[in-house]
């Protein structure tokens, strides 16, 4: 429903502060608006921030699988040597997808799953700030995932890597379309982030609930922010990036021809001003995420609360300048290679500030490991390594050597696999109770949490030792004669890995696993505050209502829900917390005191509509500009049935009417 | 408890009343926007920058601008922010007539200034300067075509936006709508005042 109506005593009176404005009573097109609220209707045009959420999600672990049998399809090939479970070419095609889809249609939009979701209810909000954006942000992701993954089909995927490095992605050196559905895929979900990031930074900043200063926002809200940042200024410049290449296959142009004078180094310096912070988008939603799981679980208040807000800016910020130590191979010159050596040091610092006040909330805390916290734990000891190889790629010389190998494979495994996706994963044990209202089982969540561990460090382990023996990455194959002898032999540690992505994907396995038995029918459901968590988020009902909350809260402290459950009796710097309510009465007491005539925007059909028109676009560059022009006119009209609707739908169209419809009918 | 319902009755995606900034989500999400923008454009104008002296001897930026006509185009193209500046003003004072004159005088100039750029594109092109003729050609016309499609974009607004005031069909509040537009078009103006100096001003 559209409108939530409450019996109230007072007759709603309108406002006369309220401006006067000219909304028209219905909106236009031949359709009734979509205002179902259950059934497929209710999902594909709604513009609820946790339907998209969920949605977001499990369109991301989709993509998660695909990618992964990708991976596992390259683990198969370099399990032996000489290889034969693919030929170069497919081979090739299979680790830039597996990196695009992983990078591009899992990490981040399954972070862009838990900042739809949760943002809006950390906050104290009813939605995020434009939710028919936010909707169009989602169908324009799902739809640029299928397209880019449709080049499978429609004569070979890209094969350049996931930084496909021009010239080497022009059209003579890779003459099937996969770049350009490539280049075309990674515009519409780049859309997608960009609609995504302002919408976020708008939500957060001015829709924060009364209260809730910038420094009383839970911390994983703060990390969403700072990479919504990120995303706004790193996605423009890949989009120009991409146009030139477009330009350069389907035009003719020579922004990369090297024999036309071209500076080779235009497309590195273009992808790594976006590529690297791009790593920080990746990684920053899963340092808010154990930063919330954290302190719950050690029963302490996160430690230096300050300095991990602003060493997460300071990551933000820093994460501009060290774009180059991607280049140091090229031949940049001793000034540039010093200058990004250094700024890449120095960008371990506030990292390293982070792991110490992860640890130092730990430290003395009443710690329970249950399964967000085992994975948060994870997140700490796995993406110190990661880390630790990232410092010594800043070190250029010691870095030249490694440029290209296995080694780095090693190193972002680390970072992105230890990083992100554990944090991802803690993510999910931790929120699955609020967002589905069912606990997902401890049992098999330690499975899934042991054989995921073990499964990653037997898959990437070894990638350093054989990195470090000289293995390159991206051959397809390698040959036993040069597989070197001994501890060292590279075979070996190649099988080693080889096994150990089954494992990991028995992990993965163990997962879906449980989300299934989990919600079979008759399994209980989740106590409102199975954690004994602290932030806004959990002031309501699990699941949460459409409304988010009843009644939108008053924010008083940093982890304001810890404060409403617990009194501090002690005085001056000595605390001494006595629980004064459960979790159930502080929402109890809030369902006890809810506003009436809260007001939600309706649903629409336009933004699946216009995020339909992407591919369709995109599909006419590449095959037939009549394509682009049918895809142009939907746009269009798209656009135009968007910015003649009105947010919410007219009385008239709810079937049976509703509201003021309703009550003329009654007086007439 | 009616003070409780004028709180949440605040529509969420219109403008205006009850932010935590005070700034409406419309403006505030503009400012993101061209925020994102200036980096679109910073990406082409290093892009040109960096390629704008490989050209052959006689197909140079030295020999094919025509600085007189150009500066006449981004005069015009100047002269329609203020024109927007009085249509932003009008809305203000709730004149719907004169907000649609300036608002189609904006369009109109902005109209005079994309076919300046077509005109002059053509007779680029005539004195043999086509988009893959050097690694210069190609970054011009890419940088100023993007530019000239903002400009495009923002025209069809400006039009679609005096046909909504006339059937008095804009959704939200109908001054702020004007202000934003305005936004785009300052923002847009600002860029070729950037590029007009750095691409034609100074000398390759």
């Amino acid at each position: 429903m559209a409108i939530i109506e409450r019996p109230s005593e007072e007759v709603a009176l309108a406002p006369s502060s309220v401006p006067e404005v000219a909304t028209p009573s219905t909106s236009y097109g031949i359709f009734r608006r979509p205002v179902e609220t259950t059934g497929w209707k209710s999902w594909l045009f709604t513009i609820d921030h946790k339907k998209l959420g969920i949605m977001y999600g499990v369109v991301a672990m989709f993509f998660f699988i695909v990618g992964g049998i990708e991976a596992l399809l390259i683990r198969l090939q370099l399990a032996g040597p000489n290889g034969t479970v693919l030929s170069a070419d497919k081979y090739n095609q299979m680790f830039t997808m597996h990196a695009t889809t992983m990078v591009f249609l899992f990490v981040m939009p399954m972070a862009a799953a838990f900042a739809n979701y949760f943002v809006p209810l950390q906050i104290g909000a009813r939605d995020v700030a434009f939710p028919r954006i936010n909707a169009f942000g989602f169908w324009a992701f799902c739809f640029g995932g299928i397209f880019l993954n449709t080049s499978w089909f429609l004569g070979g995927a890209a094969d350049g890597g996931w930084f496909m490095y021009a010239p080497n992605s022009s059209v003579a050196f890779s003459p099937s379309n996969g770049v350009d559905f490539w280049g075309l895929g990674l515009q519409i979900t780049g859309i997608a982030s960009l609609t995504g990031a302002i919408n976020l930074i708008v939500t957060v900043i001015n829709m924060r609930a009364p209260g809730m200063s910038l420094m009383k926002m839970p911390i994983f809200t703060w990390m969403v922010v700072v990479v919504q940042f990120l995303l706004l200024f790193a996605m423009p410049v890949i989009t120009v990036a991409l146009f030139m290449l477009m330009f350069q296959r389907s035009f003719d142009a020579t922004f990369f021809s090297v024999e036309a004078g071209a500076d080779p180094l235009l497309w590195q310096h273009l992808f790594w001003i976006f590529g690297h912070p791009e790593v920080y988008i990746i990684v920053l939603p899963s340092f808010g995420i154990v930063s919330e799981i954290l302190p719950v679980f050690s029963k302490k208040p996160l430690f230096g609360y300050p300095l991990v807000v602003f060493s997460g800016a300071a990551i933000g910020f820093v994460g501009w300048g060290v774009w180059a130590h991607h280049m140091f191979a090229s031949g940049l010159g001793p000034i540039s290679v010093a200058a990004f050596s250094v700024a890449t040091m120095a960008i371990a610092i506030p990292t390293g500030v982070k792991i110490v006040n992860w640890t130092m909330t730990m430290w003395g805390g009443k710690i329970k490991f249950t399964v967000p916290m085992l994975y948060a734990v994870g997140v700490i000891v796995q993406f110190t390594i990661g880390g630790l190889s990232g410092v010594t790629h800043s070190v250029a010389p010691s870095d030249t050597q490694q440029t290209d190998t296995y080694y780095i494979v090693a190193h972002f495994h680390y970072v992105i696999f230890g990083g992100a996706v554990l944090g991802l994963f803690a993510g999910f044990y931790y929120w699955w109770p609020k967002m589905f209202g069912k606990m997902l089982s401890e049992r098999l969540g330690r499975w899934n949490f042991w054989l995921t561990i073990i499964g990653m460090n037997l898959t990437f382990g070894p990638m350093h030792v054989v990195g470090l023996q000289g293995q390159p990455r991206r051959m397809y194959v390698w040959t036993e004669n040069r597989a070197g002898e001994g501890f060292f032999n590279i075979g070996f540690w190649n099988l080693v890995a080889s096994i150990g992505s089954f494992v990991l994907a028995l992990g993965v396995l163990t997962f879906l696993i449980n989300v299934v038995i989990s919600h079979r029918k008759g399994t209980a459901k989740a106590p409102l505050d199975p954690w004994d968590a602290r932030s806004l988020e959990w002031i309501t009902t699990s699941p949460p209502k459409e409304h988010n909350f009843d009644r939108i809260p008053t924010v008083g402290h940093l982890d304001e829900f810890f404060h409403r459950k617990y009194e501090d009796r002690g005085s001056g710097d000595h605390h001494e917390f006595h629980q004064v309510a459960t979790g159930e009465e502080v929402v109890a007491n809030e369902e006890a005191h809810a506003e009436s005539h809260i007001h939600l925007p309706s649903p629409s059909y336009w933004p699946i509509l216009l995020a339909l028109s992407l591919p369709i676009m995109g599909y006419g560059i590449i095959f037939n500009l009549f394509l682009l022009f049918g895809g142009a006119v939907l746009a269009l009209v798209s656009l135009y049935g968007w910015g003649l609707e009105p947010h919410t739908a007219g009385d008239d169209e709810f079937d049976p009417p509703t509201g003021a419809a309703l009550e003329v009918a009654a007086h007439g | 408890m009616a003070d409780t319902a004028v709180h949440s009755d605040a529509h969420i995606e219109h403008a205006g009343h009850h932010t935590s900034t005070g700034l409406s989500n419309n403006k505030l999400a503009m400012w993101m926007f061209l925020g994102s923008e200036c980096l679109l454009f910073g990406g082409l104008i290093s892009t040109y920058m960096l390629y704008r002296g490989r050209h052959s001897a006689n197909l140079g930026p030295d020999q094919v601008w025509d600085i007189p006509f150009t500066s006449s185009s981004s005069f015009v193209l100047l002269m329609s922010s203020l024109t927007m500046v009085l249509a932003v003003s009008s809305a203000n004072r709730d004149d719907d007539r004169n907000t649609k004159v300036w608002l189609s005088v904006t369009a109109l100039l902005g109209a005079l200034f994309v076919a300046g750029q077509v005109y002059e594109f053509t007779s680029f092109y005539r004195e043999g300067l086509g988009f893959t003729t050097s690694l210069f050609s190609s970054s011009f016309y890419t940088l100023t075509g993007f530019h000239g499609v903002h400009v495009s974009v923002g025209i069809i607004m400006l039009m679609s936006l005096v046909g909504m005031i006339s059937k008095n069909k804009v959704v939200g509040d109908k001054k702020e709508v004007v202000e934003l537009f305005g936004l785009y078009w300052h923002f847009v103006d600002v860029v070729w005042i950037l590029i007009f100096t750095l691409v034609y001003l100074i000398p390759a």
